[in-house]
């Protein structure tokens, strides 16, 4: 599952022939209505098409062939556009492909009765449907989430809530609800499916891919409405221009008024196409790159917001430190060697699935070279975990030997008459400010020791938050844990800030008030009691391992569980809004050279003096219109690799970015076309095409 | 360019520098409510006032309701000053005992006064009595003033506030802006004004015998006031004499003074600031200039001020003052050189002791080459249209800086309140493009840029071309429309253009070739200056409205700065882009080809 997808080729065969047809595919008007600029061009295709028929009956306004061109690079110009959709769709399509075959498989017991007895045949747990019944054997996973219906079980849900002790699930009551993904670690359950396939967010996913049910983010529409005022204004420059050549013609009593086809040319060229074509090609192709880092988003809107993250609260648990604390070393109390504690510790750890537990046993051996007794051998018995003693441990040979939480094993020593020592207590407030938890270690009724369990940080996460900032973005850690234990993991973790015994009321509050402030706050979680921050959250990442719960109140699934993954959510985010705004940057600044090379093309029959803004020197006016409206429909294909891939970012800080991409796209937007325009009147000319 | 007028223009720009902030200063204080104590003698008529008219002056007001106050409030305005020009044959002080002014022009004037146009189809000494000229005109001039003050207070208070549904009072807006900006400030001018010769009485027009007989070339009109042309296309003229000169008195300096202040442009005479009485010397052409630009470049300050970020307002203007720059070194240089075609005949063009050299058609001798071309470059930019030289006599490229100034939206400093407003527009285009290229939601002064205000901000730059070519190209293909073109030809079409950039853009300027009191451009320019504030200003205030409802987000470090030179920059170049591009073909067929034309031929 953690293995990385094989990111789809920029121009695979297959997906490169189906996005041809496409193309064609969508030039039904209904379809080409909602992007409005390109709408425009197919209008403007239409009509030169008439116009050219109309030509071919001897009645042109034009040379036939100079029409049948400009209307050929019309059409060429609304395709490129279709085309550039469909081939980003076709792109993250199968990238949603090869995602759903990575998806975890369990394989469920379902029941035909629901009896924990009763007849079953095994299926794919992604074929389970609400209201199924599945039967849940010890050592299995959970294949969904459900409620218990029959039996009683502990469970192992560490891997979700970030809880090492196991939990009771029974039926009835509060404790009946098992999420997906989680392990029965002793007996069996009934289990009631509760939700259905196609429901999850991999299915709505790919739904949003689909051309029908995708929906423009906020600034996709604030973007659009702009690109349509352009189009709107460059509409009325154009048609308006017609009347001013009648004039100009009968001042100046010499050369023809404009023709439409030199009109409907110009208005493609100087309307934002090479932004208006490839406008949903960024987005479906943004979806995508999130595919590809093992996101799924559920709405493009969610995407976008990612890119403007201010605050990110992350829980500590699993996402900073390994979800399980692990003991780091053995504090024996006086008169005690570190090797009895941790030989007794070991003892009283044996039985003890719990992570903490083994870490015990396996810390005792890589330091002392004890080896993992059988306890069934040694005759002993296993006390468990229970709310009521807060210790688990073994009788062994009429040895009592408990562990526990050092207020638990205070209670416990003084109930049998033994005493708590000043050097334990000393040492237990040590370990508590280290970040650690102590756990105390007791022989009947005396204090034997100290067991360091340590959070242990992640590695390299400091510096992905330190990434984080140079983004402009505030970490904020999250835990149940004290003040002290939490100061000293945010400190080793390096985040900006923490908010220590966190319930979820807290948890909201804080994300509220961020909001309030009006910054944008991102959360990632995983457990069920994170959810209502994650829904309240703007931006919300569970992680796959997560709650069923969880992963609802989010809009973004991270395959791999991975906390730092925002990282590249942020940036894929950033990458989209960027590639528009350049895009559109690019697409403003090419009108100069466009104008430069039509309008004296268009009358220097009627004003020989405008030859002077000739400055590319383009061979004929025909030549001229040509290359304008050829070069604006090669652009659009010359930029689809970079709406698909995206502009890159930098964490650079917004001035210098803003600077480079000015640079790059308005300076370049400017220079560009007179290069292209005079490139393709050369090669025009050459092949005597005009 | 000579020393002398480069001595000027810094003169001019330093002066109007300092001014800026004091005034801002002066006029954030007033819009808050925070009298400042050399005024605050004035606060029991601000009172009295509210109390007369049932003004609750603490109760704010949503920009649907500011809006409509707005419009009620203007169309009032229109029709006082409409019922005025019909009816003043019967109203005193009208001592040339002048008739009703036709309908057509009557509208014409009415919508161009209301809308702080000031477009002028009539002949002010020859049309208009003095109760017309003071009650109607004059107070209009302060009136279109203060409504476009208001608007840019209140899209100032959107950015300023934040969570709220209100943007202000306009009644109480309007009274400010008037009580203790306009009206001291006028008086204080027009004092300074009479003490430079400019008249201001309400004696009827002098006519005098002059001691010689003048002959001079009178152009024959049609009935319907169109020049008569020959079978060349030039205008036909008939030699008259006369000994008799008419010396126009009236009260001029009072409404001289808001003329500028208010950036309306209206002159009491047909000549406007060039004829002696409105505008006399050199120091009264300065102390004009300055009074063009100085609520607009205040404002800016008056902006950063309220926004509690003064950097945002210096950018700002910064911005004007580049493009103010750059446009006006092309109008000097080009009015400097003069034209190329005389000096194959031998003309010296070049600036001396004894001349001023390049182009001086149309210019007074008093102001010459510099402080013509400033002027008009002023003029232009601010939508005040008040001229102190003829822009239709400018060569080619000199004259279309004054078009193309308009055709940007007057956003160089641009009217008083519409300038500040126009400007803050392109800014909020100019980062939203910005910010989708750095990767964020784009935000402005803390706030976020979203659908709705782009939406208005589209409506605001549709504006200008929608009216200017679709009413040009009706001009050029109608009858009416060709018949009013002095001048046949590529200069013709500037014309018309100018005509109605001019009134579109609410500047009131004229490539005066063009005869427009004819009902055709009376009624066409009319439309055009309505629509051109009114549809503004509605936008402008739903947008003063959706920013003061959200929220104010602090800046971070994702954030992009919008006082640094980058932005400035990114600034001009939306103006330009998405103000200028729209125009060019329409340029290129008019000053343009001019242009060419004058130096291919030589």
């Amino acid at each position: 599952m953690n293995e990385r997808l094989k990111p789809v080729a920029l121009f695979d065969g297959e997906i490169v022939w189906q996005a041809f047809l496409n193309a064609f595919k969508k030039l039904n008007p209904a379809q080409q209505i909602k992007n409005p600029v390109m709408f425009v061009v197919l209008v403007g295709s239409i009509l030169t098409t008439v116009l050219y028929f109309q030509a071919l009956i001897g009645q042109g306004e034009a040379p036939a062939g100079f029409i049948l061109a400009v209307t050929g690079w019309l059409w060429f110009t609304v395709l490129f556009a279709n085309f550039a959709e469909a081939i980003a769709e076709g792109r993250s399509r199968a990238q949603a492909a090869s995602l759903r075959k990575a998806k975890q498989d369990i394989a469920a017991r379902k029941l035909l009765a629901p009896r924990h007895d009763a007849e079953f045949s095994l299926i794919s747990s992604t074929k389970l449907r609400q209201h199924d019944i599945v039967l849940v054997n010890a050592g299995e996973f959970i294949p969904g989430d459900g409620d218990v219906i029959e039996g009683v079980a502990s469970v192992d849900e560490s891997a979700i809530t970030g809880e090492s002790a196991p939990v009771i699930r029974e039926s009835g009551g509060d404790f009946s609800a098992v999420t997906g993904g989680t392990r029965v670690l002793s007996d069996w359950l009934v289990i009631r499916i509760t939700t259905n396939p196609g429901e999850s967010f991999l299915d709505r996913m790919i739904a949003m891919v689909e051309g029908a049910k995708r929906q423009k983010t906020p600034n996709e529409i604030a973007l659009t409405i702009l690109l349509v005022a352009l189009t709107i204004v460059f509409l009325l420059v154009t048609v308006t221009l017609l009347p001013f050549s009648f004039y100009s013609v009968e001042v100046a009593k010499s050369g023809q008024p404009v023709t439409l086809t030199v009109l409907i040319a110009l208005l493609v060229c100087l309307i934002p196409t090479t932004i208006g074509g490839l406008l949903s090609a960024i987005g479906v192709a943004g979806m995508g790159r999130m595919m590809q880092k093992n996101v799924i988003a559920t709405s493009g809107r969610a995407v976008e917001a990612a890119g403007d993250v201010d605050v990110l609260l992350l829980d500590k648990t699993g996402t900073i430190t390994l979800g399980n604390r692990q003991a780091s070393s053995f504090i024996p109390a006086g008169g005690v060697t570190e090797q009895i504690l941790a030989d007794t510790a070991q003892l009283a750890s044996l039985a003890d699935e719990t992570p903490e537990g083994r870490s015990i046993v396996v810390l005792a051996r890589e330091k002392f070279g004890f080896r993992e007794r059988d306890i069934q051998s040694l005759g002993a018995t296993f006390v468990p975990f229970s709310a009521q003693s807060r210790m688990s441990g073994v009788n062994l040979d009429g040895r009592q030997i408990r562990k526990g939480a050092s207020d638990a094993m205070r209670a416990y020593v003084k109930e049998f008459g033994g005493d708590f020592p000043p050097q334990v207590e000393a040492a237990v407030d040590e370990v508590a400010r280290r970040g650690s938890t102590p756990l105390v270690v007791a022989e009947g009724n005396r204090i034997l020791g100290v067991i360091e369990l340590k959070d242990i940080v992640k590695g390299g996460i400091k510096e992905r938050f330190a990434e984080l900032r140079r983004m402009g973005i505030k970490t904020i850690m999250i835990t149940g844990d004290n003040r002290l234990t939490a100061a000293a993991i945010a400190a080793e973790a390096g985040v900006d800030d923490f908010l220590a015994e966190a319930t979820p009321e807290q948890k909201l509050k804080l994300i509220r008030a961020y909001q309030a402030e009006g910054r944008l706050v991102a959360m990632t979680g995983d457990g069920t009691n994170d959810a209502p921050a994650l829904a309240q959250a703007d931006v919300a990442v569970a992680m796959n391992s997560g709650t069923q719960a969880a992963k609802e109140a989010s809009n973004m699934v991270d395959l791999d569980s991975n906390p730092t993954k925002l990282i590249a959510i942020v940036e894929t985010g950033k990458q989209m809004l960027m590639t528009r705004g350049s895009l559109t940057t690019f697409s403003i600044a090419n009108d100069i050279a466009k104008y430069f090379a039509i309008i004296p093309a268009a009358f220097i029959t009627t004003y020989p003096a405008l030859g002077a803004l000739n400055v590319m020197h383009l061979a004929t006016p025909a030549s001229a219109i040509l290359s304008a409206v050829i070069f604006n429909a090669l652009i659009i294909v010359a930029l689809i690799p970079l709406a698909l891939k995206g502009v890159k970012y930098r964490p650079i800080g917004a001035a210098a970015l803003l600077r480079n991409n000015l640079f790059i796209y308005g300076l370049g937007g400017i220079v560009v076309p007179f290069a292209g325009i005079k490139l393709i009147d050369m090669t025009l000319s050459a092949l005597r095409l005009i | 360019m000579t020393t002398n007028g480069f001595l000027q223009i810094v003169l001019f720009l330093g002066t109007l520098l300092l001014l800026a902030k004091p005034m801002g200063w002066y006029m954030s204080k007033i819009y808050e409510g925070d009298i400042p104590g050399f005024v605050r003698w004035f606060v029991p008529v601000e009172k009295g006032l509210y109390r007369l008219c049932g003004i609750e002056s603490g109760q704010e007001m949503g920009w649907v309701r500011y809006a409509i106050a707005l419009l009620w409030f203007s169309l009032l305005g229109m029709v006082a000053v409409y019922a005025l020009q019909r009816l003043q044959g019967f109203l005193p002080f009208n001592p040339q005992h002048f008739g009703a002014v036709s309908p057509d022009s009557s509208f014409n004037t009415a919508v161009s006064f209301m809308t702080n146009t000031n477009w002028q189809a009539y002949s002010g000494e020859s049309t208009m009595s003095y109760l017309t000229q003071m009650s109607g005109l004059t107070v209009q001039n302060f009136l279109s003033a203060a409504s476009g003050m208001a608007v840019a207070v209140a899209l100032i208070r959107g950015f300023a506030r934040h969570s709220v549904k209100t943007v202000g009072n306009f009644w109480v807006d309007m009274t400010r802006s008037v009580l203790y900006i306009l009206l001291p400030l006028s008086i204080l001018f027009a004092c300074v004004l009479v003490s430079q010769g400019v008249v201001q009485n309400f004696a009827a027009n002098k006519i005098i015998h002059t001691v010689e007989s003048q002959v001079y070339d009178n152009p024959k009109m049609d009935a319907a006031g169109n020049p008569v042309k020959d079978a060349a296309g030039n205008p036909v003229t008939e030699k008259a004499t006369t000994q008799a000169q008419t010396i126009p008195f009236g009260p001029v300096a009072s409404q001289e003074a808001i003329k500028m202040i208010g950036t309306n442009g209206g002159g009491f005479f047909n000549a406007n600031s060039a004829h002696p009485y409105e505008n006399p010397t050199p120091l009264t052409n300065f102390l004009q200039m300055i009074m063009m630009f100085l609520i607009p470049a205040g404002l800016c300050y008056t902006f950063g001020k309220m926004i509690g970020d003064t950097r945002q307002g210096w950018a700002i203007l910064t911005a004007m003052t580049l493009v103010f720059v750059a446009m006006l070194a092309v109008t000097e240089t080009s009015e400097q050189a003069g034209n190329p075609a005389f000096a194959a005949l031998g003309i010296d063009q070049a600036a001396s002791s004894t001349q001023a050299g390049g182009n001086m058609e149309g210019k007074e001798t008093r102001f010459g080459i510099v402080n013509s071309a400033l002027f008009a470059t002023i003029t232009t930019s601010a939508s005040c249209g008040a001229v102190n030289s003829m822009h239709d006599s400018f060569m080619p490229l000199g004259g279309m800086v004054p078009l193309s100034l308009i055709q940007l939206g007057e956003v160089v400093f641009g009217g008083v309140g519409s300038g500040l407003y126009g400007m803050l527009i392109y800014a909020i285009i100019a980062i939203f493009i910005a910010g989708l290229m750095i990767g964020r939601t784009p935000e402005y002064i803390g706030k976020k840029i979203e659908s709705f205000d782009i939406k208005m901000a589209s409506l605001v730059i549709l504006i200008p071309p929608l009216l200017i070519l679709c009413g040009t190209a009706v001009a050029v293909m109608a009858e009416a429309g060709k018949a009013g073109v002095g001048n046949p030809g590529a200069h013709g079409f500037s014309e018309i253009l100018y005509a109605f950039s001019s009134a579109a853009g609410n500047n009131g300027s004229a490539f005066a070739g063009l005869s427009a009191n004819t009902p055709f451009y009376n009624i066409a320019l009319g439309v055009a200056m309505f629509f051109g504030r009114i549809w503004l200003m509605v936008p402008v205030l739903a947008l003063a409205g959706s920013l003061a409802a959200k929220k104010r987000i602090p800046s971070g470090a994702g954030t992009l700065a919008t006082h640094t030179p980058i932005f400035v920059m990114l600034l001009i170049g939306t103006v330009f882009l998405v103000g200028a591009l729209n125009f060019v073909p329409a340029l290129g067929l008019g000053p343009v080809v001019e242009q060419l034309a004058m130096v291919g031929a030589h």
